[in-house]
């Protein structure tokens, strides 16, 4: 009942490192653990070993052989050709389709005697934690949705497969171009984790590209004669404007994505003072969302948020606000590219969904006004422990394959990591203008990971972000507490911490 | 028959028992380990001891909670019981007496149906419902009105100070059919005799209410109190789904059963998620013992 919602990029991009200790600390092992349990009488061992079974399984799961092929041309990764692979994809906005029709069908056509196992779920935790605890985890995952695995405690656990060997093959279409160059630059980076012993590997695949920014309806723009502002001054008497026609100007959903919120004021933020405000808050550094330019930004969309919002939106899911721009209720909604995709059945005809970077809240910004928020979500694994990890990696190299994206683009309109695969392809106004603006920022392009890494930080600054924007705290006040949890979380040595 | 006892019982107590310590005991006792380790649901659990407990001390959320369920546990069961004895007493002895048989108000039948009704409904569904009756602009069903009258909007789930309150209103609104029907069964049972004696010696209703309907009902008061209790212990579902981001606004409508679920399923710390369970569980249990205790008065023969 988490409030996130449903969109399939709702949790775009962890990536970086993790602390050996977070669990199965050396010295304490299962055994001994129960052992002392049933020593301080709190249990009968019998019962304690059948109750061990039960949730938390066994942490051995030694002794899995796994399946290898030979090297060829064809098959760089030395697939064993009639392994068995299982593939679980989590059934949100992206459906399962594209991994039965396109990803499974390149595979096959590629390794005719392997048996493809499918399975779709909602709840990938739900599905996968006894899997994983039994030590028997399915080749290849779709980790996301509001239920996914905590990825640092896969990694901490020794789960994930390092996928070196893929980023380093060579690619399907052209055998002189290893897979990490036909993927967007960053990519890798951002599925990169810090192992137990120090290390940094990439372990995860972030598929598609996802562009944040702020959406108005090209219509009701046109009609109005209105243009999308590039300052402060021009955003301000532009809300004045609308406002005087008796729409709301700007607005998000209080109920349940206060984060597409936070996301605007740190996107804000990033722009005044350049992106390392953004990496120093990801970091946990002191003092990060007190920095100067963080407090700016908050202090000029608290402004907006009490001469140009609805105070009903507090009350009110994405899903009714969006509603409300559909029906040219409302003019601004801050959110990320699947926006278009998840508002297709409300959407008037000709609506035209376009996208703007924030406005420079001042001349001596750091970022131009075209840089823009990207980042890829949508994560993929593949397990280290499971009988056909090669098999995995490659799905992993026809899903980065031309004809992989291309299909995932046609089946579900979303861009992936893959430039070439969208190359000329007819995206539907709102991505098109999105593609637009990525392209357009160049190499201004900024992200943040601090939602995916810590989630209590994540809830924290949705909380501060409500209280904020509905005029209940100030600028200073909204830092400090967010301030004060970051501290906390720094300091709290149970959380795997993380950097980039 | 007198030798075949021990299988015999034995025999029919197997299956249940059995059942009840894999599903009831079983999960408890894992709890209550898994609340003393660090365990984020993937790998081994870290043993360490009371570690959850003394972070749960200085854990303002959880106070925060504490403290709702403090005020859920003193209103819910006294608004609740209030309103379902007045609609009891109405519907049963409250229309006076005809040919020696006390009855209820006119349309008894029909409010006993209409009151019943929200028992029926899924609790999800209740706070869906009020979702579209609380919902803070003019399509809400209160606020639609208020709108229309040219009056502002009341932000029943919004305002901090009102959001809790919001909340325990569906509450009763829900629990108070279940309640006016275990009080008329109660009712029912008192001998009409008393109050036809009451009656005779001149009586009001009132005095009849306080004097003969509430002492002679006592047995199924300290029950419905102890019921109302432990439902003010839970309050999940509904916060869950009406309340304004999980608990919101700001922790304001917050419950233990709400952190619960977002320390376990959101931020991965089952082993902090069991703490709480185990101090849920002991408030809960102290609080039908005290109760118990507390209430316990010579009930009336008759």
């Amino acid at each position: 009942m988490s409030a996130t919602p449903d969109t399939p990029s709702a949790h775009p991009a962890p990536s970086a490192g993790t602390t050996p200790a977070e669990s199965a600390a050396p010295g304490a092992t299962r055994r001994d653990v129960l052992r002392r349990a049933a020593a301080a009488g709190l249990l009968v061992t019998p019962v304690a070993g059948l109750l061990g079974a039960c949730a938390t399984g066994g942490g051995d799961s030694g002794g899995t052989e796994q399946a290898t092929g030979e090297k060829t041309a064809q098959n760089p990764l030395g697939v064993k050709e009639d392994a068995a692979l299982e593939v679980v994809i989590f059934n949100g906005g992206y459906g399962d389709r594209y991994a039965t029709d396109v990803h499974q069908k390149l595979y096959q056509a590629a390794f005719p005697k392997a048996k493809i196992i499918h399975q779709s779920t909602q709840a990938v935790s739900t599905v996968l934690q006894p899997r994983f605890a039994s030590g028997n985890p399915p080749e290849f995952v779709n980790n996301s949705g509001e239920k996914f695995l905590d990825f640092g405690a896969l990694v901490a656990d020794g789960q994930l497969q390092d996928l070196t060997d893929l980023w380093e093959a060579p690619s399907v279409d052209d055998p002189n171009k290893k897979v990490r160059d036909t993927v967007m630059p960053g990519v890798v980076e951002q599925g990169m984790f810090n192992t137990p012993d120090g290390q940094r590997k990439p372990y995860v695949l972030y598929y598609v590209s996802t562009v944040y920014g702020i959406w108005y309806s090209g219509k009701l723009f046109r009609e109005n004669g209105w243009t999308a502002p590039t300052t402060w001054e021009q955003f301000t008497a532009l809300c004045e404007q609308i406002k005087s026609k008796g729409i709301t100007p700007f607005g998000y959903a209080g109920a349940n994505a206060a984060y597409y919120m936070w996301n605007v004021i740190l996107s804000q933020a990033a722009k005044v003072g350049g992106p390392e405000i953004l990496r120093n808050i990801d970091n946990l550094e002191p003092d990060a969302w007190k920095a100067d330019a963080v407090i700016q930004a908050a202090r000029a969309w608290a402004e907006i948020g009490k001469h140009f919002s609805d105070k009903s939106f507090e009350g009110l899911k994405h899903t009714d606000v969006q509603l409300r721009q559909n029906q040219y209720k409302l003019a601004f909604y801050p959110s990320g590219d699947w926006l278009e995709n998840e508002q297709k059945k409300d959407t008037p005809p000709g609506f035209e969904y376009q996208i703007m970077p924030m406005p420079s809240l001042t001349a001596a910004d750091k970022l131009p006004h075209g840089a823009i928020r990207a980042a890829a979500g949508e994560g993929y694994f593949v397990s280290a422990k499971s009988k056909n990890p090669r098999g995995g990696m490659e799905y992993m190299r026809q899903m980065l394959s031309k004809a992989g994206a291309r299909g995932f683009t046609e089946t579900v309109g979303a861009a992936t990591v893959v430039p070439a695969a969208s190359e000329g392809y007819q995206f539907p106004p709102g991505v098109a203008s999105s593609q637009a603006a990525l392209r357009a920022a160049g190499q201004n392009v900024f992200n943040m990971m601090f939602d995916n890494w810590y989630k209590e930080l994540d809830t924290e600054a949705r909380t501060a972000t409500n209280e904020l924007m509905f005029g209940r705290a100030s600028a200073e006040e909204w830092a400090e507490r967010i301030q004060r949890r970051a501290d906390a979380i720094k300091n709290d040595s149970s959380i795997a911490k993380f950097t980039r | 028959m007198r030798q075949g006892k021990y299988p015999f019982v034995i025999g029919f107590l197997a299956v249940p028992v059995t059942l009840y310590t894999v599903f009831v005991v079983s999960p408890y006792l894992q709890a209550f380990w898994l609340s003393m380790t660090e365990w984020r649901g993937i790998g081994a659990p870290r043993w360490i001891g009371f570690g959850n407990f003394e972070r749960l001390l200085s854990d303002e959320v959880f106070w925060k909670a504490v403290r709702h369920h403090g005020v859920l546990l003193l209103a819910l069961p006294l608004i609740t019981i209030a309103i379902a004895l007045f609609f009891a007493f109405m519907l049963n002895v409250g229309g006076g007496s005809r040919g020696g048989q006390r009855v209820g108000v006119r349309g008894s039948g029909f409010y006993r149906v209409v009151f019943f009704f929200p028992q029926v409904l899924a609790v999800a569904i209740i706070a869906v419902l009020f979702q579209m009756v609380y919902r803070p602009d003019e399509s809400g069903l209160i606020n639609g009105i208020l709108v229309k009258l040219g009056l502002e909007p009341v932000f029943f789930l919004i305002n901090p100070n009102l959001a809790l309150w919001s909340i325990i209103a569906v509450l009763v609104w829900q629990a108070v059919g279940f309640y006016v029907v275990l009080f008329s069964a109660g009712m029912a049972s008192i001998p009409a005799e008393i109050y036809e004696a009451a009656e005779l010696d001149g009586a009001s209703r009132v005095t009849m209410f306080f004097r003969v309907t509430i002492p002679l009902l006592w047995d199924t008061l300290q029950v419905a109190w102890v019921y109302l209790g432990i439902a003010a212990f839970d309050a999940f579902a509904i916060v869950a789904v009406l309340s304004v981001d999980s608990g919101g606004p700001d922790g304001a409508t917050t419950v233990l059963a709400m952190e619960i679920y977002r320390n376990a399923f959101v931020y991965s710390r089952y082993g902090y998620a069991s703490a709480m369970g185990v101090a849920l569980f002991f408030l809960t249990i102290t609080f039908a013992a005290l109760t118990l205790r507390v209430s316990r008065r010579e009930s009336v023969e008759y």
